[in-house]
């Protein structure tokens, strides 16, 4: 068994979110990294644990990204998995850096690719289903729970307002999101570990971009908040009923 | 050339996030000069010609028993079918659940740029009259979680919108649709559905119009019934922090924010929520959000429109029985 493990570097979650460059780029100054949550949380956990209940799995992890982007990789590493690739490329377009995840996964014949759902930065959502289109494999989306029997994986993943379960035979592309697993520290172990693991630098194959940031802004800030006594709760209703017309 | 819709159903019912992108599309089109086609995929119980009110002209149906279930591979190969046949320039899914797993997919297989997530009609204003949807093809969407919007250029021939859902009111006025049977090479699907289960009768968090939802400041989950009734009265779904989530007060499902789901209600009403940082990142995009808290502190309060201070457990059952008697119902 296989298993490739998609890890993108983003923003901690109380990143400041400013521009630069008349808005047209992203402000790092000041900005602290952390592995994209869902890659870790969910997508990452859960090939650990495939490879705890079947000691001859492997876990390669993979991200595309300038050098800058090792700290996180070696943060992942120290997590599980054996070795890691970064293709180093610095790419916002989701094809392009979906054209480099599939060049590597159809060289490493992997029969399970893990991405996080989506990043919280860009929240495209788009990497797995592009790989499995550029694998023509098969993809499940939003998944919340994969279990494995032989070659057959068992997917559930999220509907409106529900679940489904989806048989698949490997290899698939799977896109993961809470429910999964749960979240994991390093250990010490883990961390002394990480450090020796292979990290293997590859450079990017030629491809296009399909789309470019034509700019950023950021939402217009609230007018502030109508506070309403407690004794008066009446008024609030009508407030949202009458003045915000919500109800 | 012509805009194409994908019209996703569930059971054979037409979802409400389709309705949100056959009006888009079908504003698309008009910006575009050109008509605004659908596609729908398996058998649909609904009256499918009725979907003209929104503006879509022509719906093709490829109603093949295999695609009852969604498997994206499957999916993508027949909208790509369609798309190809009907000349489509502009291809629009919603950024749901199937939408995420078919616009990726379909954007490889047509080589076709896609912004997911969009919040609003593209920027064709820099668009040449020759070539409307050559170059200039700009699509707003969320980044950051909420925290920002992009402005994303399509350079491609072909683009694929996905929208958000909530994002776009639904409009309907008159026409009907000619519905056409499409005829796809279907392979066989294979992603096989073994099991399905929803809750009945409640509404859909990710497409509800109000949701209530609450946090740690409910000190435990015997006290969701006040939560519960009062989302009944509003016809609003329920959500939850993750705290709450995590310690399995209430299911997963209901987890909203950063690392949870991403709404974007009408109303959104927070009682006994601090309103950190990443529960923000999931339901800034209300239009209009309500804070009750305690704590006159709460940094929610600063992303509120309205609020008021105090304790829940007195102020939730008031304001249940006040939209009662709003409603007129006993
Ligand atoms: C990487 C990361 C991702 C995260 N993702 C999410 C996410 O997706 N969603 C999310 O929600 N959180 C997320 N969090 C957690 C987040 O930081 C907060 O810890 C969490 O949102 C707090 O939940 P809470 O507001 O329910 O609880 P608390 O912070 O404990 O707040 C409880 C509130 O209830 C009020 N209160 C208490 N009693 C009453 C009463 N009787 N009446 C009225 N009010 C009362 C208090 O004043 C307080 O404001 C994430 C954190 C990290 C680090």
């Amino acid at each position: 068994m296989k298993i490739l493990v998609c890890i993108s570097k983003t923003p901690d979650t109380t990143a400041k979110i400013a521009f630069t460059d008349n808005n047209t780029k992203f402000d790092v100054n000041g900005v602290q990294w952390i592995i994209n949550p869902y890659d870790e949380w969910y997508a990452l956990v859960r090939a650990i644990e495939l490879k705890e209940a079947d000691a001859a799995a492997t876990i390669h992890l993979i991200t595309v990204g300038a050098a800058d982007a090792e700290p996180i990789i070696r943060k992942a590493l120290a997590l599980g998995g054996d070795e890691a690739i970064r293709v180093n490329a610095d790419s916002h377009d989701s094809f392009y850096i979906a054209s480099q995840i599939a060049e590597i996964a159809k060289q490493g014949g992997y029969d399970l690719v893990l991405t996080g759902k989506e990043t919280i930065d860009y929240n495209g959502s788009s990497i797995g289903g592009m790989v499995a289109e550029l694998l023509d494999q098969p993809y499940v989306s939003l998944a919340t729970k994969f279990e494995l029997a032989g070659t057959k994986a068992t997917i559930t993943r999220e509907i409106e307002g529900g679940e489904e379960v989806n048989e698949v035979e490997l290899p698939v592309v799977v896109s993961a999101q809470k429910g999964m697993a749960e979240a994991r520290i390093p250990n010490m172990r883990g961390i002394m570990a990480a450090r020796t693991k292979p990290l293997k630098v590859v450079e990017p194959i030629a491809a296009d971009a399909l789309t470019t940031v034509a700019g950023f802004g950021l939402p217009p800030a609230k007018a502030g908040v109508k506070l309403v006594a407690a004794d008066n709760v009446e008024e609030l209703v009508r407030l949202l009923h009458e003045e915000a017309k919500a109800i | 050339m012509s805009v194409l819709i994908f019209i996703d159903t569930t059971d054979g019912h037409v979802k409400k996030s389709s309705l949100e992108v056959l009006t888009y599309g079908a504003k698309v089109a008009e910006q575009l000069g050109t008509v605004a086609e659908g596609v729908v995929l398996g058998s649909v119980t609904e009256d499918l010609a009725a979907l003209g009110k929104y503006g879509v002209k022509k719906i093709h149906q490829v109603a093949d028993d295999s695609l009852n279930h969604l498997d994206a591979q499957l999916y993508a190969k027949v909208i790509a079918q369609v798309a190809e046949s009907t000349g489509a320039k502009v291809i629009i899914f919603s950024n749901n659940v199937d939408g995420k797993a078919i616009a990726p997919r379909l954007s490889v297989r047509l080589k076709a740029g896609l912004v997911s997530g969009a919040v609003a009609l593209p920027d064709t204003s820099n668009a040449r009259p020759d070539d409307p949807v050559g170059r200039g093809f700009v699509v707003k969407k969320n980044v950051f979680s909420g925290k920002a919007f992009a402005n994303i250029s399509v350079s491609t021939d072909i683009k694929i919108i996905a929208l958000s859902p909530n994002a776009y009111k639904t409009v309907a006025g008159d026409g009907t649709a000619e519905v056409v049977a499409f005829n796809a090479t279907v392979d066989a699907a294979k992603v096989k559905v073994t099991n399905t289960t929803k809750a009945s009768g409640e509404v859909v968090l990710t497409e509800a119009e109000i949701v209530v939802s609450a946090g740690r400041g409910l000190k435990g989950p015997e006290n969701w019934g006040m939560v519960e009734e009062l989302a009944k009265v509003l016809h609003a779904a329920t959500a939850c922090s993750r705290p709450v989530a995590d310690a399995h007060w209430r299911p997963h499902n209901e987890h909203v924010g950063q690392t949870g789901f991403a709404i974007a209600p009408n109303l959104y009403i927070a009682i006994g929520i601090s309103g950190a940082i990443q529960h923000l990142a999931g339901v800034n995009r209300s239009k209009v959000i309500v804070v009750i808290n305690k704590d006159a502190e709460a940094p929610f309060f600063k992303a509120a429109d309205y609020g008021i201070v105090g304790d829940a457990f007195e102020i939730i059952p008031k304001m249940t029985e006040a939209i009662r008697k709003l409603k007129g119902v006993a």
